[in-house]
């Protein structure tokens, strides 16, 4: 083979696979421009382009307010365990204590552990608590889960920091907190945009925690509202479309602004799903 | 499974821990504990000990509202011998080809055509290819849904080449409804297989294939002495994220099929949520979770083991 041959092959896959990517995307895309009236089979370029089905799927599936609670527990949850990680990793990434391996270990089972298998006992305690169908049924399991990630995740920030970042705090007689908040958070924002971006991801995305402690009746997530909304109109091709663009657009906008944190926080030693 | 864990966690990579600590004199060691313990306190009281909860509650039969009775390892058994729930670690097993092997299969191809020359763009077709990654599960299980319906554009596209012989009701069929799951999360986990193989090959020193094709190697011989070996970390994440997320799959299961036709697609995670939250055997349903956990510990810790031992 030679080399233009081995590379006209290689951008060809490369061209193909992106498209493989993408093809489900545009074709829902065009799909939700559709009018809601307008007979769709298969794949079709509306005529006209119309915002109707995103304005009559906004209504009808309550949207405003899924994605509201969204937005607080997804709020919450990344400022909490944002800061409680950062806490964390500093400690396991920089000092030395005693029973310190041990207990990072411990943290380390969160990121592999499916949280399924404490999905039962959480919601009959919830249950019996009152927080079933609140907010705090969702923010503190999903805060918790992340904590796991980020503590992980920080520690390895904090050991890879220059040592004479922190020395130099030392010598001018800093505190750890004002070498942490003075020195060390300016200069680790990437390390923790990265986690924030991946923890806003999953926690907007999750599905199974808000299924399990949100009856409905009350308060409910934008994927949660999306799968009550398919339920009641499955065959309306065109409102589900445009319902599902709603529900995933926040997380697609992040990742247009931050695809490289989306990537490397992936790439480099998330094991959670 | 630490091991897993680090892998490729490049920050801290050979960075040799240095005694002392960062402190003033005037500061205790001790004061770790104060930073570790806020985050400590939340993760115990929402992961540990509702993981230690479950474990109890699998010993027992229990239908979330009476007084549960200690059944020992009865939830267990039927783990393992009830016909409905172990068919459901099958259908888990069938999902993983598809998550896990044909993702990595497919990256390693496209990290192999890559492996001697530098990509221009390489940064516009990763973007694209991670996309299906940040997509919510149930907005892509919905799409696809509409996608592999019975008049959806998957059976059109089949009719208007003349195949429509081919065309199915994919998801209400007994045989193709789990491999069409499985083909979503194929769709799903492509793109991060290929973005991570592929940029580990990138890293690969041109000189190793230099001196490969010196000593006479075809592209495959090249494939299989420098290419694989040099990107075993990065196939052990590949293979870690994947066969997770494949035991893991519950949303695109809930939201393309529900389980059906019958319980052709049932998985782990549904069953358990069925059996604690509907019909009444939360008992059953931690035993599945145990069970869940456990096996997906013992794989991720079996793919790190075996990428150590091909490392000698």
């Amino acid at each position: 083979m030679t080399g233009s041959v081995e590379r006209a092959v290689s951008y060809g896959l490369l061209v193909f696979f992106s498209l493989a990517a993408l093809a489900p995307i545009l074709g829902v895309i065009l799909t939700a421009f559709h009018d809601p009236d307008a007979l769709v089979a298969g794949l079709s370029v509306p005529d006209p382009f119309t915002v109707e089905s995103f304005r009559q799927a906004w209504n009808e599936g309550g949207f405003s307010s899924s994605l509201r609670t969204s937005a607080v527990i997804t709020l919450t949850t990344v400022v909490v365990s944002t800061v409680l990680s950062v806490l964390a990793g500093y400690a396991f990434g920089t000092m030395r204590f005693r029973g310190a391996t041990a207990l990072f270990y411990v943290f380390l089972f969160g990121l592999l552990m499916p949280f399924e298998a404490t999905i039962i006992p959480l919601y009959f305690d919830f249950r019996r608590l009152g927080l079933t169908d609140t907010v705090w049924g969702v923010i503190l399991p999903s805060t918790a889960l992340s904590i796991a990630f980020g503590t992980f995740w920080m520690r390895a920030f904090f050991r890879s920091a220059p040592r004479s970042l922190m020395e130099a705090a030392r010598i001018d007689g800093a505190s750890s907190m004002g070498t942490l908040l003075r020195i060390l958070l300016p200069y680790g924002r990437p390390a923790i945009l990265t986690m924030v971006v991946l923890v806003f991801m999953w926690t907007w995305n999750d599905f199974l925690l808000s299924l399990v402690m949100l009856s409905g009746q009350n308060i409910l997530t934008a994927p949660l509202s999306l799968v009550f909304f398919q339920t009641q109109r499955t065959t309306d091709v065109q409102l589900l479309a445009a319902a599902s663009i709603i529900v995933a657009f926040p997380v697609l906008l992040v990742y247009v602004f931050l695809q490289r944190h989306f990537i490397r926080g992936m790439v480099s030693g998330s094991l959670k799903g | 499974m630490a091991a897993a864990a680090t892998v490729g966690a490049s920050p801290e990579a050979g960075i040799p821990r240095r005694r002392g600590d960062v402190g003033p004199p005037g500061e205790p060691r001790r004061i770790g504990y104060l930073y570790v313990l806020p985050g400590l306190l939340v993760y115990a009281a929402f992961v540990l000990v509702p993981f230690g909860h479950t474990f109890w509650i699998s010993f027992h039969a229990w239908d979330g509202i009476t007084p549960s009775t200690w059944v020992g390892l009865d939830n267990y058994r039927q783990v393992f011998t009830d016909p409905q729930v172990r068919e459901t670690f099958t259908h888990a097993l069938v999902l993983i080809v598809f998550y896990a092997l044909v993702p990595l299969v497919l990256g390693l191809l496209l990290a192999a055509l890559l492996s001697r020359m530098r990509v221009r763009g390489i940064g516009s077709f990763r973007a694209i290819l991670f996309l299906p990654q940040v997509v919510a599960l149930v907005s892509v299980g919905i799409v696809w849904r509409w996608i592999l319906a019975p008049d959806g554009p998957l059976n059109e596209a089949l009719r208007a080449i003349g195949l429509g012989s081919l065309a199915r009701p994919w998801l209400g069929d007994f045989t193709w409804a789990l491999p069409s799951v499985g083909l979503v999360g194929t769709w799903v986990m492509f793109g991060l297989a290929m973005v991570l193989l592929v940029a580990g090959v990138q890293k690969i020193p041109l000189s190793l294939y230099d001196a490969a094709r010196v000593d006479g190697a075809g592209p495959v011989r090249e494939f299989f002495v420098v290419t694989l070996p040099a990107l075993r970390n990065e196939i052990v994440v590949v293979l870690v994220l994947t066969t997770t997320t494949a035991l893991r799959s519950f949303d695109l299961v809930y939201v393309m099929t529900g389980g059906g036709p019958g319980t052709s697609t049932s998985v782990p995670s549904y069953r358990l949520y069925t059996a604690a939250f509907q019909t009444g055997e939360a008992g059953l349903g931690a035993a599945i979770g145990i069970v869940l956990a456990i096996a997906i510990f013992a794989i991720a810790f079996g793919i790190t083991r075996l990428a150590e031992r091909g490392d000698q």
